[in-house]
C-alpha cells in the first residue's frame, strides 16, 4: 500500500510500508549505504508524519518481508497474540507513542502488551521518539531472567565480564577475570569471545571458566561465545556449558549467513536445557545482535537496518534468553558513522528489545575507524543507565585486546552503579560482600579468599 | 621444583596479560596516567586506519618466495570511500579483472590492506613463507600472489573466482586496536566466488606479536586446507579439531 504526505508544499509518496519505515528513520550511514534512507530532512519528516498516522493493524497486514519468503516473518506473525494486542489495537503508531509515554503504560501494562507487539510496531514507534522518549519508555519496562542468579531486578545493573585474550591464553583470561571480579563485574555472565574457533580450545576455555566460577564459588554463569554448532559439539563431548551463545539477525537470510536457523537454535537450546545446570532458573540462551549485520550479508530485503534489528528480537524472544545485547558500535562507521548515530541506535535497540520483553543489554562500543570517542561512550552509557539497561560489558580498561575495539570498562560499571544508585544482581552482591571485595578493592588489594593461584595464576 | 610465589599484589596480574588490568582506581574512575595512556593509544589507532601498503617494499619481501605478484585494487577509490562503502571494497576494479591469470584448482594467497596495512606489510610474507612447504605436501599448485588495495575480505571471492582457484586465503589487515595496531587476519574460503557468505569461511585472527606467530597461523591454515579438501567446503561445517594443550593446572 502506498502512503503520501505533504510537507512544505511538496507531496512525498512512499510505495509501501518497508519504504515508509526506512524513510522515517533518523539518519544513519547504513541506510544511506543501502540506498533506503530519506533523501532530505523534509522527506524524512514527511515519512515520520505518515508513519505516525498509520494504524497499528496495518503493520500486521503488510509484512515488510513476505511471509512465504522468510521464516522470521512467519515467526513474528504466527506468534502474534491478538488478545494481548487488543488494548492498543485501535491506535496508530503515533497514538502508541503517546500511550507508551502516558501514565497508563505502567510496568504491568507494558508486560501484558508484549505478546501483542511486533518488531515492526516497536521499530516504527522508536523512529518517532526523541532520545528522552526512548529512555523514559524503556525505564518503565521490567524484564527479569534467571540462571544461577537473578538478572534485571529493579535497582540493579549487571555487567558481563569479557576477559578476551588474543591467543586464548588461560592465564590471560584468568587475570582479566580476577581484575573484573575485583571491580564488581561478572554478575550477568563471565563470557569469553574465543580468538580461535578450535573445538578443543573452546572446550578448554569452558572448563577454565567453570573452574574459576567453582573455585571462587561465584553465583554467576559462564559462556564461551563460540558458534552455536561448536557449543553443541562441546555439549556432546561433556563440556560444562551454562549458556549457549549465538549472533542472530532479523531475516532468514542473515541468519543463514551466520550459519543458523530457527530450528538449529531450538535444538541448541534443548541441548543446553538437558544439562540442567541453572539453579534458580533456566534461561539458557545468550544472543548478540547489531544494526547493519543484515546489510553486511546483503540480506536486508530493502528494509532499514533498525527495523531488521528489531526483527532479530523476535528471534531472540522465541528462545527465552538470559541475556541479549546489541553490539551497537561494533561493525563500523559504514552502518553507524559517529557518536551521534551510535548513541541513538543504542537507545533504540534497548527500547525495542525491552518492549518485546527481552533482558536487554548494550555493548556500548566503537571501533577506531568510527568518528567516536570515550566522551560519546560516557554519554550513551549514562543514558542507558537512566533507561534501566539490564547489563553492559566490562572489559579491562575498555580496550578489548582480542577484538580490537573499545567497550565499557569495569570502572565504567562502577561509575554507573554509583551514579544511579544501582546494585549488582542480589546473589552476586551478597557474594561480593562475603568475599570482602569492595573493601579490598577500594584499598588496592586482593581479598584473602581470592588467591590468584586458585585460578592458575602462579 | 617449588612453585613460584603467588602474586600478592593486584599489579602482579599484569604479568599474565597485555590487557589493561590492575589500572588502579580513584574513586570509581581511572587514575590520570591510565586515562591519558588510553587517549594516546586511541590517537595512534585512529592514525593507523589511514595506513597504506608500501608496494615496493612488499614486492621485495615477497620476492624470495619465487611466486609472481599481481597488483589489483577494489572499486573504493580512496580511504573515505573504502570506510563508508564496504560494497565497493568487495568489488574488483574492472580494469584489473583481465590482468588476473587463470589458475584452475590452485591455492591462492591474496594480501590485502583491509582496515590497517601495517601488520599485513610486516607479516604476510612470513605467513606465506611458512605455509608454502606445508601446502606443498598437500599437492596443491600455488597461484601467483595477488596484492589488493582498499580491499574487504569478500574481494578475495571475486579474485579467486576469476582465477578459478580451489581455495583462497585472504591475508588482510585487521582493524587497529588500542593494544595492537599491526594485527593480521586470515580468511580461508573454499571454492571462492562472488556471493559467498561469512558462514562459508574459516578465520584465523590476531596474527601478530603477542598473538599468533606466522608459523602457528601457517600450521592452522594448512590443517584447515587439508580438512576443507576432504569436506569440500569451509565455514561453520569445518571445525578446527587440532588438539590443544591443557589450559588449567589441577586444583592446588
Amino acid at each position: 500500500m502506498a502512503f503520501a504526505q505533504a510537507v512544505g508544499g511538496t507531496r512525498y509518496v512512499f510505495p509501501d510500508l518497508r519504504t515508509l519505515l526506512a524513510r522515517a528513520t533518523p539518519l544513519r550511514s547504513g541506510d544511506v549505504l543501502a540506498g533506503v534512507a530519506a533523501e532530505s530532512a523534509q522527506e524524512r519528516v514527511a515519512a515520520q508524519r505518515a508513519l505516525a498516522d498509520l494504524p497499528l493493524r496495518h503493520v500486521l497486514a503488510e509484512p515488510v518481508i513476505p511471509y512465504e519468503a522468510d521464516e522470521v516473518t512467519r515467526l513474528i506473525l504466527d506468534r502474534h497474540d491478538a488478545a494481548a494486542f487488543a488494548p492498543v489495537a485501535h491506535l496508530t503508531v503515533g497514538g502508541l507513542r503517546d500511550w507508551l509515554l502516558s501514565e497508563a503504560a505502567t510496568p504491568e501494562a507494558l508486560a501484558g502488551l508484549r505478546p501483542g507487539l511486533t518488531p515492526e510496531m516497536v521499530a516504527a514507534v522508536s523512529k518517532i521518539c526523541r532520545l528522552q522518549d526512548l529512555v523514559a519508555i524503556a525505564a518503565k519496562c521490567r524484564v527479569t531472567t534467571r540462571f544461577r542468579n537473578t538478572i534485571g531486578l529493579p535497582g540493579t545493573l549487571s555487567i558481563r565480564l569479557q576477559p578476551n585474550d588474543p591467543v586464548d591464553s588461560p592465564r590471560g583470561v584468568a587475570a582479566a577475570i580476577l581484575d573484573g571480579l575485583l571491580l564488581g563485574a561478572g554478575d550477568a555472565v563471565i563470557g569469553v569471545n574465543p580468538a580461535s574457533d578450535n573445538i578443543d580450545t573452546t572446550i578448554r576455555l569452558l572448563e577454565l571458566l567453570d573452574a574459576v566460577r567453582d573455585r571462587y564459588a561465584i553465583p554467576t554463569q559462564t559462556c564461551v561465545l563460540a558458534h552455536v554448532t561448536t557449543t553443541m559439539l562441546a555439549i556432546g563431548r561433556g563440556a560444562p556449558v551454562d549458556l549457549v551463545f549465538q549472533s542472530i539477525g532479523g531475516t532468514e537470510a542473515v541468519n543463514r549467513s551466520f550459519g543458523v536457523s530457527l530450528s538449529l537454535l531450538k535444538e541448541a537450546r534443548e541441548a543446553a536445557l538437558s544439562l540442567k545446570r541453572g539453579t534458580p532458573g533456566s534461561n539458557v540462551m545468550y544472543f548478540e545482535t547489531g544494526q547493519g549485520s543484515a546489510l553486511s550479508a546483503e540480506a536486508h530485503h530493502g528494509c532499514d537496518q533498525q527495523t531488521v534489528e528489531a526483527r532479530a528480537y523476535a528471534v531472540a524472544r522465541e528462545f527465552a534468553p538470559l541475556l541479549v545485547n546489541s553490539v551497537v558500535g561494533f561493525i563500523g562507521p559504514e552502518y553507524l558513522f559517529d557518536g551521534k548515530q551510535i548513541t541513538r541506535a543504542g537507545l533504540e535497540d534497548h527500547l525495542c528489545g525491552k518492549l518485546l520483553g527481552l533482558p536487554m543489554g548494550v555493548d556500548v562500543c566503537y571501533t577506531n575507524h568510527a568518528e567516536a570517542d570515550q566522551d560519546d561512550m560516557d554519554a550513551l552509557l549514562t543514558l542507558l543507565g537512566v533507561a534501566g539497561v539490564t547489563y553492559v560489558m566490562g572489559v579491562p580498561g575498555a580496550d578489548d585486546v582480542m577484538l580490537a575495539y573499545q567497550s565499557t570498562s569495569f570502572h565504567d560499571g562502577l561509575y554507573l552503579r554509583a551514579a544511579l544508585n544501582k546494585q549488582p544482581a542480589p546473589e552476586f552482591a551478597a557474594w561480593m560482600e562475603r568475599m570482602g571485595i569492595e573493601a579490598a578493592s577500594g584499598a588496592g588489594e586482593l581479598p584473602g579468599r581470592m588467591a590468584p593461584a586458585l585460578v592458575g595464576l602462579s | 621444583m617449588a612453585p613460584a610465589a603467588a602474586p600478592a599484589r593486584w599489579a602482579d596480574l599484569r604479568r599474565f596479560t597485555s590487557a589493561r588490568v590492575a589500572l588502579g582506581r580513584v574513586g570509581n574512575g581511572l587514575p590520570t596516567a591510565a586515562h591519558l595512556d588510553f587517549q594516546e593509544a586511541h590517537a595512534r589507532a585512529r592514525d593507523a586506519v589511514q595506513s597504506a601498503l608500501d608496494h615496493a617494499a612488499l614486492a621485495a619481501a615477497l620476492a624470495p618466495l619465487g611466486l609472481p605478484v599481481v597488483h589489483v585494487a577494489s572499486q573504493a577509490v580512496d580511504r573515505r570511500t573504502f570506510l563508508l562503502r564496504p560494497d565497493l571494497g568487495r568489488r574488483l576494479r574492472e580494469a584489473d579483472r583481465e590482468r588476473l591469470p587463470a589458475v584452475p584448482g590452485a591455492f591462492l594467497f591474496v594480501v590485502a590492506d583491509g582496515l590497517c596495512a601495517t601488520g599485513v606489510q610486516a607479516r604476510a610474507p612470513a605467513v606465506i613463507a611458512a605455509a608454502l612447504p606445508l601446502l606443498a605436501r598437500l599437492g596443491l599448485p600455488v597461484a601467483p600472489i595477488v596484492v589488493a588495495d582498499q580491499a574487504r575480505v569478500a574481494l578475495g571471492d571475486e579474485i579467486g573466482g576469476a582465477m578459478g582457484a580451489a581455495l583462497v586465503a585472504m591475508l588482510i589487515g585487521e582493524r587497529p586496536g588500542l593494544t595492537a595496531l599491526d594485527s593480521l587476519g586470515l580468511y580461508l574460503t573454499y571454492g571462492p566466488r562472488p556471493g559467498r557468505s561469512d558462514a562459508e569461511r574459516n578465520c584465523i585472527s590476531n596474527i601478530r606479536p603477542g598473538g599468533l606467530s606466522p608459523a602457528q597461523a601457517a600450521g592452522t591454515l594448512t590443517w584447515l586446507t587439508a580438512a576443507a579438501l576432504q569436506l569440500g567446503e569451509t565455514g561453520v561445517a569445518l571445525k578446527d579439531e587440532q588438539p590443544q594443550a591443557p589450559l588449567l593446572p589441577p586444583r592446588c
